[in-house]
């Protein structure tokens, strides 16, 4: 539009990427981010005005429409969520944006190949084009799958059948075999096979779309938090490869970034899991149910039932209590009673504590944003490294809705399938009060010795009635 | 091929910048962080506008359409919504 010098952009970009850089910097503390998010948004204006003022915009109409529709759709999801739909939300918008890369790395190697008269696409571009396309592709279908079973659209359970590694295997190859077509360009196979009358990136397109809901279907649940991890570092990658398809800076470090940043999330999750990401991805975990006779056998006349009234008095009586929550404070939309009742506590000179397992939720950080919403000071969320060692001096432990996050048998049974997961050791307090609406299993399907432990005792209901019913005896006392 | 060796050496050094700098944010901002590179990752936007603005073929245009729609809700919806779950870290108390 304007007749910009061609350093003009670059430095612009330069200039995007550094904003992005100190963007992430600023979000190492609660205190700087919103500064740092706001650094970044920047970053994002200038790096698009540029772009929209250096190239000839043939068609701004087009543009604008979608600019507009785009920011309408995108304002109205952000103000409407709610924070307990926010794992999904997320999971949708890594979507996008992987499936924006893989299209806009296809249209232009449809330029390409419209323009230049020859078929022949040049080998960097054809290698990462296919790159960003496979990768875009499983991160849009793949996370549409995921925010499906997170939003209960889409079973959350795992979806397993007979052959599933070979249909994903299949369809890996399809993929991979038509980027390969994308890249030799047969111009020694015989004429109709040249690539302007095979749509190989567009097959590929179609194998890795199916090949995003293949894996994601078999995988349960509370396996979410590395899925959506995985995901988002995807949708890095794939910004990265487009921008290695039409050679831009600011593409390839931002995409970079994001990455990075996803692929360090998905690797906390697993160890917090102590499980291989090969496992979460392809080892269909929590379908293994104990029997009910393992469980009957563990519980019965082991288990010790309290009430609000009776947590009340052993609040009154406590210096140090650490809450403990998990997804069942998420599904029961707790957070504002537990809080209410963290702020009583504080106001009659109790310790309190929030102990947060890091795959505690649907998504890496879920219940600290819960929480942080509910107006829990963020200097009270501790991460497991730090909590544990206190639990000895601890006289109450609330557990809410958590269940394999807090099993001992994480750390004594060689044999079960969370054997070596980091756990929340919360049987060195006083006394655990469990609160949650059965004895049913987690999401690892096995029982819990620590309800039957004796100084256990179960609050059993739903976690918001069961909370607000302690919070008012308490302040009623008080 | 002198433009792919800088493209890579970006690439490599982004990687382990990002590497260096996400190690260090504390587990209590992870979903505002992912919720942010999410937006970082509507910088794809930057290529669906050459690609919508440019397309010679109708097919192109509309693909980049939907690319720029795509990457707008991104880098739009996660801005803000990272900034919704920041304010209530930065001001526990209030709203």
């Amino acid at each position: 539009m304007f007749d910009l010098p061609e350093p003009v952009l670059s430095l612009a970009y330069l200039v995007s990427a550094i904003l992005f850089i100190q963007g992430l910097r600023d979000m190492t503390h609660p205190r700087t981010a919103t500064r740092g998010n706001f650094l970044s948004a920047m970053g994002m204006f200038l790096a698009v005005g540029v772009t929209i003022l250096w190239f000839e915009i043939l068609s701004p109409w087009v543009l604008i429409a979608g600019l507009i529709v785009g920011s309408a759709l995108g304002i109205g999801l952000a103000v409407t969520v709610d924070m307990t739909e926010m794992p999904q939300l997320v999971g949708l918008f890594n979507g996008f944006g992987g499936g924006a890369s893989a299209l806009v790395a296809g249209a232009e190697v449809m330029e390409v190949q419209a323009g230049g008269g020859s078929t022949v696409l040049p080998l960097d571009m054809a290698v990462a084009a296919g790159a960003s396309g496979i990768i875009g592709a499983v991160t849009l279908f793949g996370s549409l799958v995921a925010a499906g079973k997170l939003h209960g659209v889409v079973s959350g359970s795992a979806i397993r059948y007979t052959g599933e590694h070979v249909v994903k295997a299949g369809l890996l190859a399809v993929a991979v075999a038509f980027g390969g077509y994308l890249i030799v360009q047969p111009d020694l196979l015989s004429a109709y096979l040249h690539a302007e009358w095979v749509p190989s990136y567009w097959i590929l397109i179609l194998a890795a779309s199916l090949l995003g809901i293949a894996l994601v279907i078999p995988i349960g649940g509370a396996d979410m938090p590395v899925v959506i991890a995985l995901l988002n570092s995807y949708s890095g990658l794939a910004a990265a490869g487009t921008g290695f398809v039409l050679g831009n800076s600011a593409l390839i470090i931002a995409g970079t970034l994001v990455g990075a940043a996803g692929m360090i999330l998905t690797v906390i999750m697993c160890e917090s899991m102590n499980r291989s990401l090969t496992n979460v991805l392809f080892g269909g975990f929590g379908e293994q149910a104990s029997s009910s006779e393992e469980m009957d056998d563990m519980y019965e006349g082991n288990i010790t039932e309290t009430s609000p009234e009776e947590v009340e008095m052993l609040l009154d009586t406590a210096n140090r209590v650490v809450v403990v929550p998990g997804y069942g404070m998420a599904v029961a939309q707790a957070q504002h009673a537990v809080s209410e009742l963290a702020e009583s506590l504080t106001e009659n000179d109790v310790d309190v504590e929030f102990g947060i397992h890091p795959v505690a939720g649907r998504m890496p950080g879920h219940m600290n944003v819960l929480l942080a919403e509910a107006d829990v000071p963020y200097d009270m969320m501790k991460e497991l490294e730090e909590i544990n060692p206190t639990f000895s001096q601890t006289d109450v432990v609330i557990v809410i809705g958590a269940n394999d996050v807090v099993n001992p048998l994480a750390n004594t049974d060689d044999s079960s399938p969370i054997s070596g997961m980091p756990v929340l050791n919360v049987g060195d307090a006083g006394t655990v009060i469990v609160n949650k609406r059965s004895l049913s299993p987690g999401f690892s399907g096995i029982p819990n010795p620590l309800f039957a432990e004796d100084n256990t005792l179960m609050l059993f209901g739903d976690g918001q009635e069961s909370m607000q019913e302690c919070v008012n005896h308490y302040n009623d006392a008080h | 091929m002198s433009e792919l060796i800088t493209n890579l050496t970006l690439f490599v050094l982004a990687g382990f910048l990002g590497y260096s700098i996400i190690t260090k944010i504390p587990a209590t901002l992870h979903t505002p962080l992912m919720s942010g590179a999410n937006a970082i990752t509507g910088i794809t936007l930057v290529g669906a506008v050459v690609v919508a603005g440019s397309g010679s073929t109708t097919l192109a245009t509309a693909l980049g359409f939907v690319a720029v729609v795509m990457a707008t809700v991104n880098v739009v919806g996660g801005y803000l919504v990272s900034h919704k779950m920041l304010a209530d870290f930065s001001n526990p108390g209030g709203d």
